[in-house]
């Protein structure tokens, strides 16, 4: 009957949320439209025939090793009983807590020439194949994302896997008919949907690929601003990973629009499975969660202890740092996405739901596109204003860019509990408190902030755990001289000090165990998605 | 009033008054426009045209609103709409923080004995069952003492024994606290047993705004006929004399019904009574056991159905002829 004023307010607001991520989005895109002739020769003759074929090899390889690896260990642990699969069942999304190239840290340290692993089997006559190259980031890619896939399956199984298989044993299939011709159809669009978020991750990778000396997309984007000094070869290149995420995002689309609904009910009864079977099934689990997370947790452990002279200053400062901006860039983003949810609850207008859309779409964009898309945009509005007002203000150096890409690429990873938290408060508590004269502050104080801390509280904390995690973004838009915990680690693979960078990388697993933690308590209740715990990896 | 949203209408010339200390009820099908109406009398939506005037005083008229808060109006929600963070007594003191604590404490106390719920004072919300989440919302929406409190459809999420029995405790706590009450259900059992005038409504149309007995016995047109209660429509022809001539029989009437021409009359159960002596008869059809009761659907030979409740000691088999005659005390006929 009329339309609420307040509404222009909040779709404003949504709106200017979300134009971060449309920034880098036009400036990728609209570097095709200028085409510089000389640099894209350069780039189509000499850099994108290296680097396409290894991008895509990569991506196709990790996805069919995380969508095998995680299905499997899901149907095992959803839908057979063997000794120890409650805790399989939680600990195989351990590796999540470790960053892929924390992983590829330790593989290349250990099974390097000089590493400890490949010194000990040569003095006992084994050679190793050459591992650092594409097969072997893929191997190390796939030990780090398969959780991504085993969560989602298992949460599909989990509902509704055993008593759908019940239902198909009672009509004559066998177990493994039933599990190949029921189970696996069923939780076809969580396979997808977990393996579309693996492929995601492995696009925006780039840390994996550098400790590899894996020339990809994302790593070419980041030779060609910092060894060729040339932005606008990486923004080119920017523009064409551009077009692999924007696929990616349309199959997503499609995925989504085929998701079965799930119906809930009491699980059933797991099928016990026979000795030799159960045994087997043991094998597999320990072995995953020892070769994708107990071996290499320990011998981050041991190569720490062996350096506990590095902790000093300069590494005591670049945790500082780490924390520092972990800690600003939660707090900023949590309330982009308070915002964003308030935006989306006052007002139902087709703006605030495409600025949601756009918003939280960031979590596909790779960093090193983030980073270099938002920087050239930036750069150029900061020498208009200096253009036109006198005034020299400097882009590269300060947060601010920083703190958009990270802004960008992580609304999405605070929307999710946010808005959960949203959820709890229905229109009716606004209007019961409204009755009882409690209006405007006082409402947001006595009513929304109780209701509201749990969410906030998880969004806080899975940002600051992706931040300290985030490679790329810090990289190439850190100011000059300023490390984290991830720089360093950068730092000391690029140099071969596998060794060395075994202290900072544990901290980082410590942190990234928090959001591991959450999502094991919620595993069952329906909060906890895969986009949720985003992240292992960039 | 008239209210609605954008180009449609959701109430249509809706008026009624409601006296100091009735509970009233807005009863109909869900989608019919009574909740609509409830929050419109709350503040929580604007009206088109007519005005709600509170003790003489307008609180909303066409481009105007005294904001909810400010009406002085308690409301249980459908949804009870706890506070899912707060114990049970600071629920029912959430609308007291402006009085002195002693007083605040003083009234939850009371309020709280009123619905039963003494022991429970520190419990959570989510520790209590259905019905007693339902009481925390009422003694929360009555601890202001407000002018009227509304209801939307409270009992909506109880199972059925429960509601039965609360609709009675909470006619009880109302009319202890003397509140004007206003409640809304598409039950007419739930209306029956709370209130003392009950409008029924259809398609934002009030159709009728008076007492249970006379919906039942008087309704206003045939949807209220049809909603209200069981009973058939059968023909009939309103004679000059004012007497109604039917297959059953010719039925003396009132001065109410319509004019002279063909007219339906509306037979409850309880019109259609057995008698074995009587000469007209029917064939059974169906038949459900009531306890002390049965109810009968009857097959006239004309084809058409009426029902009657007989005592439960008449067993008769479905495909039985039995004997039926008319006892009807208000003779309800609608012209066609």
């Amino acid at each position: 009957m009329f339309r609420k004023p307040e509404t222009v307010g909040w779709k404003l607001i949504a709106a200017l949320i979300a134009a971060p991520t449309l920034l880098p989005l036009t400036a990728s895109l609209g570097s095709f439209t200028r085409l510089d002739a000389e640099l894209w020769s350069h780039l189509s003759e000499y850099v994108l025939p290296q680097v396409l074929p290894t991008t895509l090899i990569l991506l196709f390889g990790v996805s069919l090793g995380v969508s095998l690896l995680g299905t499997a260990l899901a149907v095992l642990v959803t839908l057979f009983e063997f000794p120890g699969r409650r805790f399989f069942s939680w600990a195989l999304l351990l590796p999540l807590a470790m960053p892929a190239y924390v992983l590829a840290t330790v593989f290349v340290g250990s099974l390097d020439y000089a590493g400890g692993v490949a010194t000990f089997l040569r003095e006992h006559g084994v050679m190793l194949p050459e591992l650092r190259n594409t097969f072997g980031a893929a191997i190390v890619l796939i030990a780090a994302l398969y959780p991504y896939v085993y969560l989602v399956v298992r949460s599909s199984l989990a509902t509704q896997g055993a008593r759908v298989l019940e239902a198909a044993r009672g009509m004559g299939l066998t177990p493994a008919q039933a599990v190949l011709r029921v189970a696996l159809p069923l939780s076809a669009p969580a396979i997808l949907g977990g393996t579309l978020l693996a492929a995601m991750e492995t696009l925006a990778d780039f840390g994996t690929v550098a400790a590899f000396n894996v020339d990809t997309l994302t790593s070419a984007i980041y030779k060609a601003w910092f060894a060729l000094f040339s932005v606008d070869a990486a923004l080119q290149l920017a523009g064409v990973l551009l077009i692999v995420v924007v696929v990616l995002l349309m199959l997503q689309n499609r995925v989504h629009a085929a998701r079965r609904t799930t119906q809930s009910g009491p699980p059933a009864m797991r099928l016990r499975l026979a000795p030799i079977g159960a045994a087997l099934a043991v094998l597999a689990c320990t072995l995953v969660l020892l070769l994708c997370f107990a071996a290499p947790a320990l011998q981050l452990v041991i190569w720490s202890a062996r350096h506990l002279a590095d902790v000093n200053a300069q590494l005591l400062g670049s945790a500082t740092n780490s924390v520092l901006l972990g800690v600003i860039a939660a707090l900023l983003i949590a309330f982009l996405a308070v915002m964003l949810g308030y935006a989306a609850r006052r007002s139902s207008s087709r703006t605030v739901q495409w600025a949601t859309r756009t918003a939280t779409l960031g979590y596909a964009l790779p960093g090193a596109l983030l980073a270099v898309g938002l920087f050239v945009p930036m750069a150029a509005l900061v020498r208009h204003v200096n253009e036109a007002l006198g005034w020299s203000l400097l882009l590269q150096g300060g947060l601010v860019l920083m703190l958009l890409a990270y802004a960008v690429r992580f609304t999405a990873v605070a929307h999710a509990p946010v808005q959960a938290g949203l959820s709890r408060i229905k229109p009716s508590l606004d209007e019961a408190a409204r009755l009882a004269g409690i209006t405007g502050v006082a409402q947001i104080v006595r009513v929304h902030l109780p209701l509201l801390r749990p969410g906030l509280a998880a969004a806080c904390a899975l940002v600051f755990v992706d931040v300290m995690k985030e490679m790329p973004i810090t990289l190439m838009t850190r100011p000059f001289g300023w490390d984290t915990l991830a720089v360093r680690i950068f730092e000391l693979t690029s140099e071969g000090e596998w060794q060395r960078a075994a202290l900072p990388a544990i901290a980082i697993v410590i942190a990234g165990l928090v959001p591991v933690w959450w999502l094991v308590r919620h595993l069952d209740d329906g909060i906890a998605g895969a986009r949720d715990i985003r992240g292992s990896s960039t | 009033m008239r209210a609605g949203y954008g180009a449609h209408t959701v109430l249509h010339a809706l008026s009624l008054r409601l006296a100091p200390g009735t509970v009233g009820c807005l009863l109909g099908p869900s989608g019919c426009g009574k909740t609509t109406a409830l929050r419109a009398i709350a503040g929580f939506e604007p009206i088109g045209a007519g005005r709600i005037l509170g003790d003489d005083m307008v609180l909303t008229d066409a481009g105007h609103i005294v904001p909810p808060e400010k009406r002085g109006i308690g409301m249980v929600f459908q949804d009870l709409a706890l506070m899912p963070h707060l114990d049970v007594a600071s629920n029912v003191a959430f609308g007291l923080h402006r009085q002195p604590r002693a007083e605040r404490d003083a009234r939850v106390a009371e309020l709280l004995e009123l619905v039963g719920l003494a022991g429970s004072a520190k419990a959570y919300p989510h520790q209590l069952s259905g019905g007693q989440q339902q009481r925390v919302a009422l003694a929360r929406a009555l601890a202001p003492k407000p002018r009227l409190i509304l209801l939307d459809e409270p009992f909506s999420s109880l199972d059925v024994e429960l509601r039965e029995r609360l609709s009675q405790d909470v006619r009880a706590i109302l009319l202890h606290e003397k509140t004007t009450a206003l409640l809304v259900t598409h039950s007419q059992f739930e209306a029956f047993a709370m209130a003392d005038v009950i409008g029924v409504m259809r398609s934002g149309h009030l159709h009728q705004w008076d007492t249970a007995y006379n919906l039942y016995h008087r309704p206003a047109d045939r949807f209220v006929a049809d909603f209200v209660g069981e009973g058939r429509l059968l023909p009939g022809t309103r004679r000059a004399d004012g007497a109604v001539e039917m297959e059953l029989g010719v039925l003396r009437a009132h001065a109410e019904i319509p004019p002279p021409g063909p007219v339906e009359v509306l037979l409850r159960p309880d019109d259609v009574v057995h008698d074995d002596s009587s000469a007209v008869q029917a064939t059974v059809t169906a038949r459900a056991f009531r306890g002390a009761e049965f109810l009968y659907s009857l097959r006239l030979d004309s084809g058409r159905e009426v029902l009657s409740l007989v005592p439960s000691h008449h067993d008769h088999a479905i495909g039985c002829r039995i004997g039926i005659r008319l006892d009807v005390e208000h003779l309800i006929a609608f012209a066609i």
